[in-house]
């Protein structure tokens, strides 16, 4: 069967035959979505397992030979960007965008498939070569997940050699695969909807995963442009960075660059990437306790603003990560209030999540667990930056564990509980399978209580004075001996979390084979991708015909209403919704 | 209901099932691309104006060889956009004419800059002997490698036309490649007025 690609392309969309066409080198943005999720779980799961590393050494210091100074900064460095880029925006936007954007608008696949898949190689591209780092001579490179010059590439820093090169090089490579993909999203989102879907009947996921795709396509310019530079710097010799240095006893070549230029161009494109990570999780979140709770969102229009004044802001925060570089007070007095202001809409969101529960009909299942999840997470991260955003408190607080705190709060425990949540509440579309309730409330409780565990205490060892970045505490005696237990037992609990990711994966691998068949919309959900004819989707997404939007996404519980859900193909002249929660016009077709 | 601004139902002026949307993709996308470059050059140019205020900026001689290359650009633009008017017209003479004109000003183009290139580097001005110099290798390389980039497409749209396609099935990727020439061109004057002017 061929279908008509997208409206606007006269070419049709053939079935792929072969195994290699249909699986791996595919056109599918289904099959590109897994392709980008898989990787960036197995890439997320090197980063686990190197804040497993660090964290041995922080719990139980001069307990583990292998792990040395070196070492510890090899793994912070890769430990952070993996997650922060490889793993968290590769997901939410290579991952979920491309699986959810086009089923969620009705259409049959993106608007530029080949560039979307070449999107995902060069993604795999950008992988490997960062994996590559820590396979050559002095190791991956220990300069911090912000690389600041001009340690990063100064000799003594751990992998000065090639390390730093191929970091570099790979954040190039991804920032062209982001591109890609990235084009590929916002294109979709203006041009593929399907009749009736106007953007303002957009689900909230997809708000979110556009805005933040938008956002994504201005600031990753900005990583680039440091990149390129930084890269120069440390190969052909110029000092766009590099100030005049005496290193290891020995004046260098370099004269006059500026370090504080690259942090001003690294934190333009740092900030809003937190909200590349945050944008699409707001959206899913509010997906997930919509549908959960039986309730219409509370608020719609107002979410949509609030998602894209969250985005317009967020490109003039970025001073708020340099207090402590030196700058103008009225500089700091800007930034600080420009961070608190992105409080308001963002609080609004909080709240708005809040009131969607608000006498819902809650089910608590996996998916829901998680959301709530976040909202608690994502509540204790984002107070805490209300205080850091303050220069007055972030001075003395900034490099201790306070602020590791609050950036694992607000940017990696949140995050991760909707990625959580959306995996749970999609895996039986994608897989037509159900996983195991019980191991995902395992999963559930274990990870959300074990990273109270975790991050909970470390605000408090912020205040103390504990230092971030440190290898060992050494002879600091400003610090109490009980820090010392309070870290080993952090370092337990990282390891009991970490470790029940292993049901996580075991629940998603062995579903796939002795899982309970799902049927097309198992929670009775009203958005589009729940109404594909095949589940899971097939090539083409919907058979012969599009479905229509007729209402917006969130027909939960309609008073007078005969179903709790009308589905957004579900037509103004009425028709029936069988037992699978497929929308069927009176006479029993499809509608 | 929190939804008052809208009612069940397909608003009447949303396009029906499979039609043509009135812009094609293309061009929505190329308008993302260009949103992406100019974050990333101006991101240059503000990273110039910053590293300049340092006392050891020392601008460099403006090569006259760039107001040639100056004066290619914009003729391959003007040919570039003779294409687009024949495609308009439906003179595939006229496209042809004009993509090949296009084309070979922006290669002369391309190969002026790397002689001003080897020009400064024969003078001495060393892409590291000075920040001034590294700006100017590392904007004109890029702006070069944007067009280079946009001589591919261009080269994909002249097989087109030499294969012998109607003008109707060519004249998007002219009018695409005309887009992106012109707005080479506008970041061209922008970074050599930048140039010039410090
Ligand atoms: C169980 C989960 C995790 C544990 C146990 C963990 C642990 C750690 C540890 C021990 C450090 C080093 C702190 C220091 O010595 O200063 C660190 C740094 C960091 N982590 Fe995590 N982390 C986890 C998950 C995440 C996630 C999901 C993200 C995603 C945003 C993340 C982002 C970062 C970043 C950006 C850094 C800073 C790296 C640097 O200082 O250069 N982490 N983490
Ligand atoms: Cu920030």
């Amino acid at each position: 069967m061929a279908y008509v690609a997208i409206a606007d392309q006269v070419q049709e969309l053939h079935d792929p035959t072969t195994f290699i066409r249909k699986y791996i080198w595919s056109q599918d943005h289904k099959v590109i979505a897994i392709q980008y999720g898989i990787t960036a779980t197995a890439v997320g799961l090197l980063a686990l397992v190197l804040s497993g590393l660090m964290r041995l050494q922080l719990g139980f210091p001069d307990t583990f030979s292998f792990i040395d100074p070196v070492n510890y900064y090899q793994f912070i460095t890769m430990h952070g960007m993996i997650m922060v880029i490889y793993l968290l925006t590769a997901l939410f936007l290579g991952g979920f965008g491309n699986y959810l954007i086009p089923l969620q608008l009705g259409a049959r696949d993106m608007v530029f498939p080949y560039m979307n898949m070449l999107s995902y190689w060069i993604y795999l591209l950008a992988v490997l070569v960062l994996v590559a780092s820590f396979f050559i001579p002095g190791g991956p490179t220990g300069a911090g997940w912000t690389l600041y010059p001009p340690q990063a590439i100064l000799p003594g820093t751990p992998g000065a050699d090639g390390g730093i090169l191929l970091m570099l090089v790979s954040l190039i490579i991804f920032i062209v695969a982001f591109t890609m993909g990235g084009l590929n999203y916002v294109t979709t989102v203006l041009q593929a909807r399907t009749r009736g879907m106007t953007l303002m009947r957009m689900p909230l996921t997809v708000w979110g995963i556009f805005t933040a795709t938008d956002l994504g396509l201005l600031a990753f310019p900005a990583l680039l442009v440091s990149g390129v530079m930084m890269t120069l710097d440390r190969v052909l010799g110029t000092s766009f960075f590099m100030p005049a240095v005496v290193s290891m006893g020995e004046q260098l070549d370099y004269a006059g660059g500026s370090p504080v230029l690259f942090q001003h161009l690294f934190w333009f494109f740092g900030h809003p990437e937190v909200y590349i990570v945050a944008l699409p999780a707001f959206g899913i979140v509010s997906d997930l306790l919509s549908t959960h709770a039986r309730k219409n969102i509370f608020g719609y229009r107002m979410m949509v603003w609030a998602i894209v004044a969250i985005g317009g802001l967020s490109f003039v925060v970025w001073a708020h990560h340099m207090y402590v570089s030196g700058m103008n007070p009225y500089f700091g007095f800007f930034f600080a209030t420009t961070t608190l202001i992105i409080a308001i809409p963002t609080a609004i969101k909080v709240y708005n999540w809040t009131l969607t529960l608000w006498r819902g009909n809650i089910h608590l299942r996996v998916p829901m667990l998680f959301a709530i999840g976040f909202i608690f997470t994502f509540v204790h991260g984002g107070l805490t930056g209300l205080f850091l955003g303050n220069v007055i408190v972030d001075i003395p607080l900034s490099d201790t564990y306070f602020v590791v705190g609050h950036f694992h709060m607000v940017m990696g425990v949140a995050p991760l509980m909707v990625v959580f949540g959306a995996i749970y509440h999609w895996y039986p579309k994608m897989t037509g399978k159900m996983f195991n309730e019980t191991l995902g409330k395992i999963h559930f409780w274990v990870t959300f209580l074990g990273t109270y565990f975790i991050y909970l205490p470390m605000h408090y060892l912020g205040f103390l004075g504990v230092p971030r970045r440190y290898f060992a505490l050494g002879n600091t005696e400003f610090l109490p001996d009980s820090v010392q237990s309070l870290n080993a037992s952090i370092t337990v609990s990282a390891l009991i979390v970490g470790s029940v990711q292993l049901i996580f994966l075991y629940n998603l691998i062995s579903s796939l084979f002795k899982g309970k068949p799902a049927g097309p919309n198992p929670w009775g959900a009203t958005t589009l991708e729940w109404q594909t004819p095949d589940t899971p989707p097939t090539h083409g997404n919907w058979g012969p015909a599009l479905p229509g939007c007729y209402r917006w996404a969130y027909d939960y519980s309609v008073p007078g209403a005969e179903w709790d859900f009308l589905p957004q193909n579900f037509p103004p002249e009425g028709a029936t919704i069988d037992s699978d929660g497929i929308v069927r016009s009176t006479d029993g077709t499809p509608a | 209901m929190d939804r008052s601004w809208e009612t069940p139902g397909i608003p009447e002026d949303v396009q029906a099932d499979g039609a043509i949307p009135t812009t094609p993709s293309a061009k929505i996308g190329l308008g993302f691309f260009l949103a992406v470059v100019t974050s990333m050059f101006s991101l240059f140019t503000v990273a110039y104006i910053m590293r300049m205020e340092y006392a050891d900026w020392q601008s460099l001689p403006d090569p006259g060889l760039l107001w040639l290359n100056t004066i290619m650009l914009i003729l391959s633009s003007v040919a570039m956009h003779r294409a687009k008017r024949a495609a308009l017209r439906g003179e595939v003479r006229g496209v042809r004419t004009g993509l090949i004109i296009s084309g070979v000003l922006s290669f002369a183009f391309l190969a002026g800059q790397l002689l001003a290139w080897r020009h400064l580097n024969a003078a001495g001005y060393f892409i590291a002997n000075n920040p001034a110099n590294a700006f100017f290798y590392v904007i004109t390389g890029l702006h070069g490698l944007h067009l280079l980039g946009g001589l591919w497409v261009w080269g994909k749209t002249i097989t087109k036309v030499g294969r012998g396609l109607e003008v109707r099935d060519l004249s998007l990727s002219v009018e695409l490649c005309t887009t992106y020439w012109h707005y080479l061109l506008l970041v061209w004057l922008v970074l050599f007025g930048l140039l010039l002017s410090t």
